[in-house]
C-alpha cells in the first residue's frame, strides 16, 4: 500500500504513497500566493475599524485622510451600497431562520468590535494605514449583546430590531419516548459542556486583489479561497456583472480549513473599490485584522444527558445546544450549519434510538461564526464520548467494553441514525479492535496503575466518531444556495501525447493535484509524470463545488476517474481506426495503446495525437478524433458518504500545575478507498493537531463589552511543535459503493475526535481525585479548578 | 514617516542598493523591493517564524528587522539557500515525507532546520521539536517536519562517517 515497486502493474497509482509534484516549487520559495502578487497600477486598501462592539455611526469625517499623501480614494458603506446589492445568509431548509441584510461596509451601525467601517485606498499599504488614522468616525455606543443567555432575554437589546429577537434559528429533533426512557433508566448521566470560540489562523492571512476593467467589462479577482466558483457567482450577482465576465483565480493558498470560503465584508468591498477606481486594489488582512474579522468557530454550550440500563446499554440522549454566531449569519453558507451538525451528529456511532434535541442559534455582538474544519463534529463527538465514559464509570465497565457493547455492529448496515442520517457502511468495531491493539491498551492501563503509585498521573482517552463527507445537493443546493455539489473536469491530450486535466476541485496543499494525477494516470493508462493538473481558475476549469466538507477526493476524484475513462474510450476508438482493430481489444498502458489480451505495444499515444492533430487527412473518413473531453459528476445515492473512526489520547497530567504533556495520539480511520496513504495520513495528523489546539490552547476570549482581548498571535495560543505528540495512524478501508473510486473524505476526521479523546484522557487522569472537566480549551487554570486546587 | 534611507547590503550573494522609507522592514524590503517572495509574513510580530532569514549567518525575524538595520550585512533567503543547493537534501526529505501542505510556513521551517543542522551531532526528536517551536505550522501537525529533519541529520552524519 505504500511506495510503488517494480511488482506493481503499469500505471498503478491509486493506493500508493507518491509525493506531491507541486510541493517542490513551494520548497524552493517559488510559491505564488495572493499575498505575493503585484499587478500594474495596483493600489492597496486599509480599513478603519470599529472600536465598539455595538454602536450607531453618527458621522464620518475623512477630509484629512483624502488629503493625505498617496491616497486615491476614501469610501464608506453608503458609497459601496450604490454599487453592491446586500446579501442575507439564510437557507430555505432551515425553516424560520433569520438574518439581517449585509453590505460591504456598514451604513448606519456597527455590530462587532473590529468591523471595517471606512476603506482608505492608497499607493502603498503603509500610506493607506497612515491616512486611515486620520479618519474621524463619531459613534454613539449601544449596549453590547455578548452572552448567549443575556441575548435571549426578552428584554435584551436587539442587534437587528427588524428581526424581532436575537434568535437566528431554533431547531428541534424528537424521536419520541425520551422522557419515559429517562424516567425508567437504571443510570442517567448529565453534564454541561462549554466549547470556546476559536479560529482558523491560516498561516497566510486572507488576501484578495480585485481588478475591474470597465472596457470589456471584466472583473478579475485573485482570491485566496478554496471556492473560486462560489465567489464568481457572488461577485457577478451582487455587482451586476455578467458571470462570464468575472474571473476568480485561486493560486497557491496558504491554508484555508474552511475559513476562506465565506464572504467577508472587506473582500466584497475590494471589488467595489476596484470598480470605483478602475485599477487593481489589493487587501491583505494583517494578523490583528484576521482575529477580528476571520470567521470564528464553535462557541457552544451543550447541556446533555444520557440514559443507560443497568448493564450500561445506552438507551437515549437528550440535548440542548445554544450557540452564539455573531451579529448575523455568514454568507452564503450560513451560521446554522455547525449547530445543525452538532445536534444531528450526537450519538451517531451508537445503536440507541431515542433522541431529543433542541438547538438555539443566537445573535451577539461578536465576529461572525461559521464553518471551520470539522464543522460541529468536535462538539457532538466530545459530548457523546464524554457521556459514554460517564456511563462506563457508573456501570464499572471499561471504556472499550462500553463502546463495543453499544456501537452499531459492523454487519448492521445500511442503517439510519435517530436523527435521520443514512449510513451506507461503517466499521466502528473493526476500528476499535485495531486501535486497541495498536496502542497496547492493556499495557498502558497496567503502566498507568503502576505510575499512579509513584504520583505520576497519566490519562487514556478514546473517542469514536463519524464524519460527514461527499455532500450531495442536500447540503446546500436544496437550501436555495448556489453552491455546487458536483464537479467538472476537462481532459485534453496534447499533440505530444501529454495530458492536461483542468478540474474544479482546488489545491490547498492537501494534495488535490497529486491524487487527481494518480487517478487520471491509472484510469487513462499513462505515466503520472505526463499529466499536468490545473486547478483554481474559473476562466479555465469547469464549474464545480471545489473544496469543502471533505468532498475533493470522493466527488472530484470520481469526476476525474470518469473523465479519464471517457477519454480513454475516445483514444481507443481513434487507435482502432488507425490499427484496423476492434476498440474493445485494445487498452492503454504507460502511454501506449496495447493489445488488451497480451499487453503487446501497438502504437504510442503520442503517435495517435500527432496523427489526429496534424495528419487528420490520413485517418479513415468520418473518424471522430475527440482527444479532449469535458465531464461532470454529481453524487448520487446516499446524501452523504459517512466515514468513521476512533482516536486515542495518552497524556500525563501534572496535578500540581495543571500542565499537560500529550504523550501520543492514535487514530484508526475509515475513509473508504485510500488514494494516497502519505497524503491521507498527513491530513489526519494535521487535523488532530488542530483538534488538540481546541482542546488545550485555542480560545478567542471576549470581555463583557464585546472586545476580543487576545487577538494577536502572541496572545492566542496555537499548538507548537514541542507541545505536540507523534501521531500513529492506521486505516480500515470500507469503500463507498456509490462510486467506482470508492473514496470518501478525510480532511476533517483528525479534528473531529481529537478534543473528545483528550477530554476523556484528562478526566481519566483526574479520576483518582474526583474532579471532572467539561470545557475546552482545558487550560491549566481550568484543570486546577476541576481538581479543586484553585 | 516617509524619510528615505539608503540601504546597501548583500542579498543571496549579490550586492543590492536601494533607497527606501526608513520604516521599511527587512521582510517588506525582500518581498516588495527585491521581489524575493519566498520569505513570508504571517504575524509581523516575531511569533510565527514564516519570515525567518539569515542575517550574517544568524536566523532572524525579517518582520522585526528594519531594512536599514541590515545595511552593510549579508542576508540569505530561501531562494539563496536553494540556489546554493546547500539545503537540497533537506528539501528532498521534506518532499518525500510530505512535510508541507500549503507551504506558507515552509521557508521559515527550512531556515530553522538549516540552522539546527549546522550544529554538530544528530539532534533528538525532542531537540528538533524544541528548535521548531518558533515556527508555526497549521497544516502538518509537525510530525512530518520532524521526520524530514531527523532523516536529513542522519543522512548527513552517515555521509560524514563514510
Amino acid at each position: 500500500m505504500s511506495a510503488i515497486t517494480s511488482l506493481d502493474r503499469p500505471n498503478s497509482y491509486i493506493g500508493h504513497s507518491v509525493p506531491r509534484p507541486n510541493a517542490k516549487r513551494l520548497l524552493a520559495g517559488r510559491g505564488r500566493y495572493v499575498t505575493d502578487i503585484t499587478l500594474p497600477r495596483m493600489l492597496h486598501v486599509a480599513y478603519v475599524r470599529s472600536p465598539y462592539a455595538h454602536a450607531r455611526i453618527v458621522a464620518i469625517n475623512a477630509d484629512d485622510a483624502r488629503a493625505a499623501p498617496g491616497v486615491r480614494l476614501v469610501a464608506t458603506g453608503a458609497d459601496l451600497a450604490k454599487l453592491c446589492t446586500p446579501w442575507v445568509g439564510t437557507m430555505d431548509h432551515f425553516k424560520g431562520m433569520k438574518s439581517p441584510p449585509q453590505w460591504p461596509l456598514p451604513i448606519d451601525k456597527v455590530v462587532w468590535a473590529g468591523q471595517a467601517v471606512v476603506a482608505v485606498v492608497a499607493d502603498t499599504r503603509a500610506l493607506a494605514e497612515d491616512a486611515a488614522e486620520l479618519v474621524a468616525i463619531e459613534f454613539d455606543e449601544l449596549p453590547a449583546v455578548v452572552d448567549i443567555d443575556a441575548a435571549r432575554d426578552p428584554d435584551a437589546p436587539m442587534i437587528s430590531p427588524e428581526l424581532g429577537s436575537n434568535l437566528c434559528f431554533q431547531g428541534k429533533i424528537d424521536t419520541g419516548g425520551v422522557e419515559d426512557v429517562f424516567a425508567g433508566a437504571a443510570h442517567v448521566v448529565e453534564e454541561e459542556f462549554l466549547f470556546g470560540r476559536h479560529t482558523a489562523v491560516t498561516m497566510e492571512p486572507r488576501a484578495i486583489i480585485a481588478d475591474y476593467d470597465a472596457s470589456e467589462p471584466k472583473l478579475t479577482v485573485h482570491h485566496a479561497t478554496q471556492t473560486p466558483y462560489q465567489f464568481q457567482d457572488i461577485y457577478a450577482r451582487h455587482y451586476g456583472i455578467p458571470e462570464a465576465c468575472v474571473r476568480v483565480i485561486a493560486p497557491d493558498i496558504g491554508g484555508s480549513f474552511g475559513m476562506k470560503l465565506h464572504m467577508y465584508h472587506e473582500d466584497m468591498a475590494v471589488v467595489g473599490l476596484s470598480i470605483m477606481l478602475g485599477r487593481p486594489v489589493k487587501y491583505v488582512a494583517d494578523r490583528m485584522e484576521s482575529f477580528v474579522s476571520d470567521i470564528h468557530a464553535r462557541d457552544h454550550r451543550v447541556r446533555a444527558r444520557m440514559a443507560a440500563d443497568a448493564d450500561g446499554n445506552i438507551l437515549a440522549m437528550d440535548v440542548e445546544d445554544v450557540t452564539g454566531i455573531g451579529a448575523f449569519s455568514a454568507y452564503p453558507r450560513t451560521s446554522v450549519v455547525e449547530g445543525n451538525q452538532v445536534y444531528r451528529l450526537m450519538g451517531a456511532p451508537y445503536t440507541f434510538r431515542n433522541y431529543r434535541a433542541d438547538l438555539q442559534v443566537v445573535f451577539q455582538n461578536k465576529v461572525q461564526m461559521s464553518q471551520y474544519r470539522a464543522v460541529g463534529h468536535p462538539v457532538a463527538c466530545t459530548v457523546t464520548e464524554r457521556l459514554v465514559d460517564m456511563i462506563a464509570a457508573k456501570t464499572s465497565r471499561d471504556v472499550f467494553d462500553i463502546r463495543s457493547g453499544n456501537l452499531i455492529p459492523d454487519d448492521a448496515y445500511p442503517c439510519t441514525s435517530p436523527t435521520g442520517y443514512k449510513f451506507e457502511s461503517l466499521s466502528h468495531h473493526a476500528c476499535l479492535a485495531k486501535i486497541r491493539e495498536m496502542m497496547d491498551y492493556d499495557g498502558l492501563r497496567a503502566e498507568q496503575a503502576e505510575l499512579r503509585k509513584q504520583g505520576i498521573h497519566r490519562g487514556i482517552g478514546i473517542a469514536t466518531f463519524v464524519e460527514i463527507t461527499n455532500p450531495s445537493p442536500a447540503f446546500y443546493g436544496v437550501g436555495g444556495v448556489r453552491i455546487s455539489s458536483q464537479d467538472g473536469a476537462i481532459l485534453k491530450i496534447t499533440p505530444s501525447g501529454d495530458v492536461r486535466c483542468l478540474i474544479s476541485i482546488t489545491e490547498l496543499g492537501q494534495g488535490t493535484e497529486t491524487i487527481v494525477g494518480q487517478i487520471v494516470a491509472e484510469h487513462l493508462g499513462v505515466d503520472r509524470d505526463r499529466i499536468k493538473v490545473i486547478t483554481g481558475d474559473t476562466e479555465t476549469t469547469p464549474h464545480g463545488g471545489a473544496t469543502y466538507a471533505c468532498r475533493g477526493a470522493g466527488i472530484g476524484g470520481e469526476t476525474a476517474l470518469q473523465a479519464a475513462q471517457k477519454l480513454k474510450g475516445n483514444v481507443l476508438s481513434v487507435a482502432a481506426a488507425i490499427l484496423q482493430e476492434e476498440a474493445d481489444k485494445l487498452d492503454m498502458q504507460a502511454g501506449w495503446i496495447v493489445d488488451k489480451a497480451t499487453s503487446q505495444q501497438r502504437i504510442e499515444l503520442a503517435e495517435i495525437a500527432r496523427i489526429a492533430y496534424f495528419r487528420s487527412d490520413t485517418l479513415p473518413p468520418g473518424t471522430q478524433a475527440q482527444l479532449s473531453v469535458a465531464h461532470h459528476y454529481a453524487p448520487e445515492g446516499y446524501p452523504f458518504a459517512f466515514t468513521n473512526g476512533v482516536q486515542a489520547c495518552h497524556l500525563e497530567l501534572d496535578v500540581e500545575t495543571g500542565f499537560v504533556k500529550i504523550l501520543k495520539m492514535w487514530v484508526v480511520e475509515d475513509c473508504g478507498r485510500v488514494i494516497n496513504p502519505l497524503l491521507v495520513d498527513e491530513q489526519i495528523r494535521g487535523g488532530v493537531v488542530q483538534g488538540l489546539g481546541a482542546a488545550f490552547f485555542e480560545e478567542c476570549i471576549y470581555g463583557e463589552s464585546g472586545q476580543l482581548t487576545n487577538g494577536s498571535l502572541a496572545d492566542y495560543l496555537v499548538p507548537m511543535a514541542v507541545e505536540m505528540p507523534d501521531i500513529v495512524v492506521a486505516h480500515v478501508e470500507t469503500p463507498t459503493l456509490d462510486t467506482q473510486l470508492g473514496a470518501k473524505g478525510v480532511g476533517e476526521a483528525g479534528t473531529a475526535a481529537a478534543s473528545a479523546a483528550a477530554m476523556n484522557a484528562i478526566n481519566d487522569a483526574m479520576s483518582p481525585f474526583g474532579g471532572t472537566i467539561a470545557q475546552v480549551p482545558m487550560t491549566p487554570a481550568r484543570i486546577l479548578k476541576a481538581l479543586g486546587h484553585i | 514617516m516617509s524619510d528615505l534611507v539608503d540601504v546597501t547590503l548583500k542579498v543571496n550573494g549579490s550586492d543590492v542598493s536601494h533607497r527606501v522609507p526608513a520604516r521599511t522592514t527587512l521582510a517588506d524590503f525582500l518581498r516588495q523591493t527585491l521581489e524575493l517572495t519566498g520569505t513570508h509574513t504571517g504575524c509581523e510580530m516575531g511569533v510565527c517564524g514564516a519570515c525567518l532569514v539569515l542575517l550574517d549567518g544568524t536566523v532572524v525575524h525579517s518582520c522585526l528587522t528594519f531594512a536599514v538595520q541590515a545595511s552593510g550585512s549579508a542576508v540569505e533567503t530561501v531562494e539563496g539557500l536553494t540556489e546554493r543547493a546547500v539545503i537540497a537534501d533537506l528539501q528532498d526529505a521534506f518532499h518525500q515525507r510530505n512535510s508541507l501542505q500549503c507551504g506558507f510556513c515552509t521557508p521559515g521551517m527550512l531556515m530553522t532546520a538549516y540552522s539546527l543542522l549546522s550544529q554538530p551531532g544528530i539532534p533528538s526528536r525532542d531537540e528538533i521539536r524544541d528548535a521548531l517551536s518558533g515556527n508555526y505550522c497549521r497544516c502538518t501537525g509537525y510530525e512530518a517536519i520532524v521526520d524530514a529533519i531527523e532523516t536529513t541529520a542522519r543522512k548527513r552524519a552517515e555521509e560524514v562517517d563514510a
